[in-house]
């Protein structure tokens, strides 16, 4: 027995013990059935080849270890962000468990969240009494200014119509006729938690601009100064939205932050519970139809938001996740340009303390070569990031990234001489990657916490980003884009290029000649 | 005791019990009357005596009021047949699911991941538009060959259903039959555990044990196993090995003397479900989600099934005693040597840990087992356990329920997060225990806070040495500093 009251022994040690040990042994040879030693490493080994690869990069129908999630994700993660708003998904409960676990998970905050709990009777009959009921609970119970629907996909294949049942639930009493309840239709067969955030967004500023599904008169747009500011799907939320604050302060701009979770996703601990804080508030969402441009972040998280916006008469710009010098630099001009405003000595200052930074360190980011997964935008931006750096982002792949995507990726690459040897890869999964890090290996791998597994089989060290982040707390505090943000990301990956040489030479009287003091 | 602190029990208890009843009026008055009425009938306080807890369950959960359950998908594939580790579990429909329910449940195993074993990986076919509308069913075939040439080690397939293979009309079984006999009898199993089928996780716990009966138990031309039986065998069943339950559960069966020749499904391996039918006794620790297969076991094979708690030394001791009682002498002195041998940590744990416990209140809100078989392990160090809830539970786990419970306690099944945020505001427990979605809202109001799904990536919590780890993360819970930090100094 090694266990003892005095240093406790958890998992991580306790099964280490010979008599743990032992009994894995007897388990595995008599019971499981296993597969003999020699046929195990015969395979293991062969999964590393080009020939796995060829065949792992066959696949039409399997998918394995996908880098993306379902529209109801990002449609919840948008609604979220506007001031007291309930998100109410309508279908099957379990998703509703899923979404509000996962973002918990990543944030370490409370996510709320309602499910119409459609069953079998449901999928007979539709959800009508669901949503009438639903919504009236939603609503009495936990007071929210809005709520804002999506679907699962049951409720898609069964074909319940969101606008009408509002409305019946609305004429039924539910909730009073002029109470706001936005809505998207967001199938999980179509795109990705990217898709979701577009549509319910855009559902969201469709219902304040053009008439709340046709219960009053669309507004009439009254041009003024100010900027809008959507981030997009982003696990740094809470660090960037305020980054992002800071700088459109700095510039003396107006500004209405549309979907800003970053005070939903960060609130204190001072013996409160508060379900909704901070957030968009409904009159700046619906004055948001007057201002001079909308900015987008992330371009691929508003491809029907931004094109919606310009059609009511806005500048639109798009950006992709813009991280480092250039990208910060332009999205830095274009508020400039858009506002007509100078850029202060502050940015300035910034902008080259980040250049300063880099140039510091440079020399160990020169020619390393990267391999990059996550959403569309993310990888984007820091693949211009790392060649910006001297580095090369050899393999850059997007389960959700479309062929458009890819191109841009590709122009991004052409543009440099750090991206001759790169390639994109667009809607292929996190087993793909295991074969390009096995037959073509980099020195590093970027990715969410679903990384670690690359990491472990192939020995490429993860630097950690992208969502969703379970293992590592508080990375969503703070902002990767600014050139603060810049500065926050450069020291991540100078960080673990550090430890990694340090790991790889502290071997006494054989490799620490290199185990330096000064780097 | 005499009568004077009787009477004064009882008088405490007739106290909890007028203001559990006063805060179950007041929590009700939120719901429009229609839900009122439904709410309450899964709220109560337990009566002692009575032969169950006095509340509905497995009902529909009512929309739009924060229920904390998830669906049958969740207890097919998460619970049930996600552990088994040599099979591949294709997560069937659009990309969520299985996205969702990827490697957070802590199911550990031994294997090489992606070649010999599969557990924490997310297998999919990512369902899109054209096969909602023309169907999936050539590409769950042609996915079925991709696994059979990409994972050539595995032992088997499972087909979990998402949403809308039920509705659009999929036929998984013809094309899971058509494979199987196109891969030589291969083990393919397919389980409708549609998310909408069912009140919440449980139907997809039953699902899948009728699909291990189905497709594993009375497999078509399976070849019956040799395996040399002895008069030892057990099988573990209903561990799911979160941070290592079943091998610290697994450790004390095989120190008393027995053979464990399963584990369902914590683990575990086809293999170790074919040969369960072998066992001379299966031990079943979360009935909830396996009482189904044990009593087919029983009816058909033969095999008599006992439940047993792993949780605290008590219900250990007792727990051991009564699976010894079905064997010999050989056995039932086995399980007092093991007793007698984890004594003294047992009372080193509770020397060191109780002190600074005592008398601390908890309330609990999880699934399965839980909400009863942890309260043993809290009287153990002490602490008491205020208030419990299921989250599908079924009358028989409130009937059992009241075997662990005292008079008076708080019960509420399905808890609605406004219910839950009530409750324990007004409560004001030293200690709440339930899943990842309630432990912010508690540690936001200052309250401490255990996942106790997850264990809150801890554990083992089971058996004797993972009950030294339950002692010290309840104490590092409660008795952490950061509790004194929340109110702010200057107001």
């Amino acid at each position: 027995m090694s266990q003892n009251a005095e240093k406790v022994l958890d998992h991580f040690n306790l099964f280490r013990e010979p008599e743990y040990q032992e009994m894995f042994k007897n388990k595995k040879e008599q019971f499981e059935n296993s597969v003999p030693p020699d046929k195990l490493v015969q395979v293991r080994e062969w999964t590393k080849t080009w020939d796995y690869r060829e065949k792992n990069f066959a696949r039409e129908a399997l998918t394995v270890n996908p880098a993306k999630a379902c529209q109801p994700l990002g449609a919840v993660f948008a609604a979220v962000g506007f001031e007291s708003t309930l998100p109410f998904v309508h279908g099957s409960q379990g998703c509703v468990a899923y979404y509000r676990s996962h973002l918990s998970r990543h944030f370490k905050e409370p996510t709320s969240c309602v499910s119409s709990s459609m069953t079998e009777d449901a999928a007979v009959f539709g959800g009508l009494n669901n949503m009438v009921d639903g919504l009236a609970n939603a609503y009495t119970m936990y007071k929210p200014k809005m709520i804002a629907v999506s679907t699962t996909c049951m409720a898609e294949v069964i074909g319940d119509d969101l606008n009408a049942f509002i409305k019946t639930s609305k004429e039924k009493g539910s909730i009073p006729e002029e109470y706001d309840v936005p809505f998207a239709h967001t199938p999980a067969f179509v795109g990705s938690h990217i898709t979701g955030y577009d549509n319910a967004l855009k559902g969201v500023l469709a219902h304040f601009w053009d008439g709340k599904a046709g219960t009053v008169p669309a507004l009439v747009r009254e041009p003024n100064e100010k900027i809008n500011f959507i981030g997009g799907f982003d696990g740094y939320t809470v660090g960037n939205t305020r980054e992002v604050k800071r700088i459109l302060d700095l510039m003396n701009l107006e500004y209405t932050i549309l979907a800003d979770t970053s005070d939903v996703f960060d609130t204190p601990s001072d013996g409160k519970f508060r379900m909704y804080d901070g957030g968009t508030t409904l009159e700046d969402t619906a004055a948001a139809l007057n201002a001079k441009a909308t900015f987008s972040m992330q371009e691929y998280c508003t491809e029907k938001t931004l094109p919606f916006i310009a059609e009511h008469g806005q500048e639109v710009v798009a950006l992709n996740c813009p991280i480092g010098v250039s990208g910060t630099d332009k999205f830095i001009m274009e508020l400039s340009r858009v506002s007509g405003k100078a850029i202060p000595d502050e940015l300035k200052k910034e902008r080259g303390r980040l250049v300063d930074a880099i140039a510091d360190s440079t020399a160990h980011i020169h020619g390393k070569k990267f391999a990059i997964y996550g959403d569309p935008d993310q990888c984007l931006g820091l693949a211009a990031f790392l060649m910006e750096l001297g580095g090369e982002p050899t393999h850059v792949l997007a389960t959700n990234g479309s062929k458009h995507w890819a191109e841009k990726v590709q122009a991004l690459f052409d543009s440099s001489p750090f991206g001759k040897d790169c390639h994109v890869y667009a809607g292929k999964d996190l087993w793909h990657m295991r074969s390009l890090l096995f037959t073509e290996p980099v020195d590093f791998l970027f990715g969410n916490t679903y990384g670690k597994y690359l990491e472990r089989d192939t020995g490429t060290p993860l630097i950690r980003y992208g969502f969703p982040i379970f293992d590592r707390h508080h990375h969503h505090r703070y902002p990767i884009w600014g050139y603060q943000g810049g500065l926050n990301m450069l020291v991540r990956i100078l960080d673990k290029i550090f430890d990694e040489i340090d790991n790889n030479s502290n071997v006494p009287s054989q490799s620490d000649y290199s185990f330096d003091i000064i780097r | 005791m005499s009568i004077t602190a009787e009477e004064t029990r009882e008088q405490i208890v007739a106290e909890t019990k007028t203001r559990n009843r006063a805060l179950i009026d007041e929590v009700l008055k939120v719901y429009p009357e229609k839900t009122a009425k439904r709410r309450a009938k899964h709220l109560g306080a337990y009566e002692e005596g009575k032969s169950d807890c006095g509340v509905k369950s497995n009902i529909k959960s009512v929309p739009g009021v924060m229920t904390i359950r998830g669906c049958a998908y969740a207890g097919s594939k998460g619970v049930v047949w996600g552990p088994i580790k040599d099979m591949i579990h294709i997560s069937h429909g659009p990309v969520g699911c299985g996205q969702y329910s990827w490697g957070s449940r802590r199911n550990y195993y031994i294997g090489t991941t992606g070649v010999d074993t599969f557990v924490t990986m997310q297998f999919t076919s990512d369902f899109q538009e054209k096969d909602i509308v023309f169907g999936g069913d050539k590409k769950l075939e042609k996915i079925m060959d991709e696994i059979e040439d990409l994972f050539p080690l595995n032992h088997g397939i499972t087909v979990q259903s998402e949403c809308p293979i039920g509705l659009i009309g999929d036929d998984i079984e013809a094309v899971s039959k058509k494979k199987s006999k196109e891969f030589g009898g291969k083990t393919i199993v397919p389980v409708r555990c549609e998310g909408f089928r069912g009140v919440s996780q449980s139907l997809g716990h039953h699902i899948a044990n009728d699909s291990i009966r189905d497709y594993v138990f009375e497999k078509q031309g399976a070849e019956p196993k040799v395996f040399e039986k002895t008069p030892y065998d057990v099988a573990i069943i209903g561990d799911y090995n979160i941070g290592g339950d079943a091998w610290s559960s697994r450790i004390l069966l095989e120190e008393m003397g027995l053979r464990v020749i399963a584990q369902w499904s914590g683990d575990g391996s086809l293999a170790e479900l074919e040969n369960t039918p072998m066992a001379k006794l299966n031990v079943l620790h979360c009935y909830r989600s396996m009482n189904y297969i044990s009593r087919y076991m029983e009816e058909k094979h033969g095999v008599p099934w006992v439940e047993y708690n792993f949780f605290g030394p008590s219900k250990i001791a007792e727990s051991l005693r009564t699976i010894a009682s079905y064997f010999d002498d050989h056995i039932k002195e086995g399980a007092e040597r093991v007793i007698e041998k984890y004594n003294r940590l047992t009372e080193e744990v509770i020397a060191k840990y109780r002190p600074r416990l005592e008398g601390r209140t908890v309330m609990l809100f999880v699934g399965g087992l839980r909400p009863r078989h942890v309260i043993g392990a809290y009287e153990d160090l002490g602490m008491n356990v205020v208030g419990t809830g299921y989250e599908f539970g079924h009358n028989d786990d409130y009937q059992r329920t009241t075997h662990y419970v005292k008079d008076g306690t708080l019960i509420y099944d399905d808890v609605t997060g406004y219910e839950f945020e009530k409750m324990v505001e007004s409560i004001q427990p030293d200690l709440v225990g339930s899943g990842i979605k309630e432990k912010y809202v508690f540690q936001k109001m200052g309250v401490p806070f255990r996942q106790m799904h997850s264990w809150d990536y801890s554990g083992p919590y089971h058996g004797y040495d993972g009950f030294a780890i339950f002692a010290r993360d309840m104490d590092m819970a409660i008795n952490n500093p950061v509790w004194s930090l929340t109110k702010t100094p200057w107001e």
